[in-house]
This record gives structure tokens, C-alpha cells and sequence, in this order.
């Protein structure tokens, strides 16, 4: 069973993504801020690591410069799945090895179960 | 005659500091007035006091004293202009904090529906899936107006950030058309893209996304403000150096006293008040400022009941 991981620490929609994501048959991590997030991958090795940017404690971008500095956890592909969409936060996630970047209020959850498949796929 | 009607509407400063919400004396075109009247008072007395005393000390002494009061009255000025920078600062600083803020709930809800409809958690029946329906199309509407008000403060604040690329425009409108298919057959009108003279391709250089939202809401407002049934026409050709895009409807039409203010934010035409409510005025005035920022122009005409017709150009790559 592949693993996600989801970093988010908005409660309703960690459980919103989390039901949709079980229900097509993932495993599901679940942290609300990025220094348990970090805890989490080093832990459990996700295979796709679902990451807000805005978070407490750790932000998305710190948490993403650890991750992939670490080569334990460097191999985890990141969805950075945010509301923030300037295009400055968007190249500087993909420079820290994102990668997708999705805007939440612009896709659908289908749009983004399609994703994470697509992603797996490859 | 015209010229003192002129003048007398520009000093007219009361109207203008009334419109604004501000008090007299923050208002610079009133400060302004007071200015050039001090001014002239001062210089008249001035003269009357050096004209009888002729000793240098008091000319000196005159002069010093308007300077002072012209001095402070600029002063004023100058204060009462950065507080009106301030304010509409605010204002946009304001708008985009409460647009983020919203986008996080609006996200929220919006997924929560998606869930509810996917049907993996239940199947959503009858009533109440019309209802759950009804929601989403809601929660669209709503974070569409967010993102646009959002662009308007980004337009406001010259932070869009153009992501250049080659595309062909053609292949944008009609990939535009084939995701309005269903809005224009519901409105009971035909949507029909034309190549006119137009070359295999209309390559042009800019953000597809900005561009993309411009025609689009040209094409959205060709078939919202169709009456009852219509056609909207969408032609593309080659003028000179310029793509030309045109977006030709047969619906309501703006009537002509209105045409003027078509392209400022939140004006909404009261011909089309009558039958639509809702809309929120931001669509044509955030199209004409992406167009503008590609070096493109936009333009219309229109006659009411008769229908309208939107173009734009860009400059060919």
C-alpha cells in the first residue's frame, strides 16, 4: 500500500483529504505542523508527501530544505498544496525540489487524486 | 463663457471633498483655494503696507510673514495627501488579507463537497444532492469573486508577475469554447468560434493564464447577457503586427449613456441589473488591465438591445 503523508494544519481539510485518500486505497500520515511532519517522513518514508506552506513551527519551505537534504528522506516526492500562489513561493518551492505545486482554491479533490496517481506512476 | 463655467466647475471643491467623505480642511482642492486666496490677500497687503512704509525691515517682516502661512498651508496639504495614500493603501491591504483568509475556509468547503459528490463516502441522492449541487455552485461563485477582487488588488499594487510564453491563440479560444459549450447551450445560444482571413496559427508571446481569463470573460459575458436566445460569434484574424480577437454577441447591450464607465471596477450596466443580478463588476476592468499589461489594447461597441461586440489585440510574436 502506498503511503501519503499530509502535512496541513487546517483540521477540516486534513480530514477531507484523508477520507478521500483512504477511500482510493492509500495509507495515510497525518501531521499538523512541520517539525512533526519532518518526524513523521523521517519515521514512516512516505512516497508522496502532501505539504502546506503556511504551518506552525516549521514552515513548508523549512520543512522541504530538511527533507531533501537528509537522502533518507530526500526520495519522498513533494505536493506542495497551498492557498498561496505568488509566483516567487511557487519557483522557490519547485528550486527546493517540489515536485508539483498545486493552489488549493484552483483545483478540485478529484483534480488532485489524479495527481498524486499520476505522480505515483511515473 | 465656457471657459469661466469651466473654471467655476473645477473650483467647485465642495462636491469633490463630499464624494471623497473628507472634512474641509482635508480636503486639497479646498486647501488649495484658501492657498491662492492668502496668496493674493497677502500680496495686495504687502504692497499697501510697503507702498506706506517704506522701510526695508517691514518689507522684509511682509514677506517672511506669507511665506510662513503659505508655508504652513502646503504643509496641510502635503499631510492631507499622505493620508489619502495611507487610506487607499489600507483599503487594498486590507481587501487581501480578508481574500486570504477567506480562500482557506472557501478551499475547505469546496473539497468537502467534491467528497460529498465523488459519492465515495455514500451516494448523495435526490433533494438533497440537488441541494449539495446548489452548494458547490455557491462556493464557485464565491471563490471566484475572491480571486478577483484578490487580482484587483495585485493589478492595483502592479504585483502581477507575467509568466511569458509562446501560444497560439486560436488554440486558446477554442479550447475556451469547448469549456463554455454548456453555459451557452443552457443559455440556449449557439457559440461559434470564426478564422477569419486568419492565418494556421496567431502566435503571440504572454502569461496564457492572464490572457486566458481576459477572453474568457469576454465570452462569459457574451452569452450572460443574452436575453432569451442569441449567438455569439468569436473571430480571430491578423491586423498588421496584431492578433485580432473579437467577441460579437446579439444579447442586451450596454446602453449608450453607460458605455463610458464599461470598463471600471464594480460598474455593473442598469440595463442588465434588471435581469442579472448577480456578477460583480470586476470581470471587464481586470480583462482591460491584463490586456494593457501585454501591450495589447481592448475596445468595444455596443447599442442596446442590439447586442455587443468586445475585441482585443496583441502584438503577433
Amino acid at each position: 500500500m502506498k503511503k501519503i503523508l499530509f502535512i496541513e494544519d487546517e483540521p477540516n481539510l486534513q480530514k477531507t483529504v484523508g477520507e478521500i485518500l483512504r477511500a482510493e486505497g492509500f495509507e495515510i500520515l497525518e501531521a499538523t505542523d512541520g517539525e512533526a511532519g519532518i518526524l513523521l517522513a523521517k519515521a514512516r518514508h512516505p512516497d508522496i508527501i502532501l505539504l502546506d506552506i503556511i504551518l506552525p513551527k516549521k514552515d513548508g519551505f523549512e520543512v522541504m530544505k530538511e527533507l531533501k537534504e537528509d537522502p533518507e528522506t530526500a526520495r519522498s516526492k513533494i505536493i506542495v498544496l497551498t492557498n498561496l500562489e505568488s509566483s516567487s513561493d511557487v519557483e522557490r518551492a519547485l528550486a527546493l525540489g517540489a515536485t508539483t505545486y498545486l493552489v488549493k482554491a484552483n483545483y478540485n479533490l478529484e483534480d488532485v487524486v489524479a495527481k498524486i496517481k499520476q505522480i505515483l506512476g511515473e | 463663457m465656457e471657459l469661466i463655467k469651466k473654471i467655476i466647475a473645477e473650483l467647485a471643491f465642495w462636491k469633490e471633498c463630499k464624494e471623497y467623505g473628507l472634512g474641509l480642511w482635508q480636503c486639497p482642492k479646498f486647501l488649495f483655494v484658501v492657498m491662492g486666496g492668502v496668496t493674493i490677500i497677502a500680496m495686495i497687503a504687502t504692497d499697501f503696507v510697503t507702498t506706506r512704509y517704506a522701510e526695508s525691515s517691514f518689507v522684509i517682516l511682509s514677506v517672511v510673514g506669507v511665506a510662513i502661512v503659505i508655508f504652513t498651508i502646503g504643509n496641510i496639504i502635503v499631510q492631507s495627501f499622505e493620508k489619502m495614500a495611507a487610506a487607499s493603501r489600507m483599503k487594498t491591504e486590507f481587501v487581501s488579507i480578508v481574500s486570504h483568509q477567506l480562500r482557506t475556509p472557501l478551499s475547505s468547503l469546496k473539497w468537502s463537497l467534491d467528497l460529498l459528490l465523488s459519492g465515495k463516502i455514500g451516494k448523495v441522492l435526490g433533494k438533497q444532492l440537488e441541494q449539495t449541487e446548489m452548494m458547490k455552485e455557491s462556493n464557485e461563485r464565491m471563490i471566484k469573486l475572491v480571486n478577483d477582487l484578490l487580482n484587483v488588488t495585485r493589478v492595483e499594487e502592479g504585483r502581477i508577475a507575467l509568466e511569458k510564453e509562446e501560444f497560439d491563440l486560436l488554440e486558446l479560444a477554442r479550447e475556451l469554447a469547448r469549456d463554455a459549450k454548456r453555459f451557452a447551450e443552457a443559455n440556449n445560444t449557439l457559440l461559434v468560434i470564426e478564422e477569419t482571413n486568419s492565418p494556421p496559427a496567431l502566435k503571440v508571446c504572454g502569461d496564457r493564464r492572464y490572457i486566458l481569463m481576459a477572453l474568457e470573460n469576454f465570452i462569459d459575458n457574451a452569452i450572460r447577457y443574452i436575453l432569451e436566445k442569441g449567438e455569439v460569434r468569436v473571430s480571430l484574424s491578423k491586423r498588421g503586427e496584431f492578433a485580432h480577437v473579437e467577441v460579437k454577441d446579439n444579447g442586451v447591450g450596454i446602453p449608450k449613456d453607460e458605455q463610458r464607465h464599461i470598463f471600471q471596477k464594480f460598474f455593473r450596466a442598469q440595463n442588465i441589473m434588471r435581469h442579472r443580478t448577480e456578477g460583480s463588476g470586476l470581470g471587464l476592468y481586470l480583462a482591460k488591465a491584463f490586456i494593457e499589461l501585454h501591450n495589447g489594447k481592448v475596445g468595444f461597441f455596443s447599442k442596446e438591445g442590439a447586442g455587443s461586440t468586445f475585441w482585443f489585440e496583441l502584438p503577433l510574436n
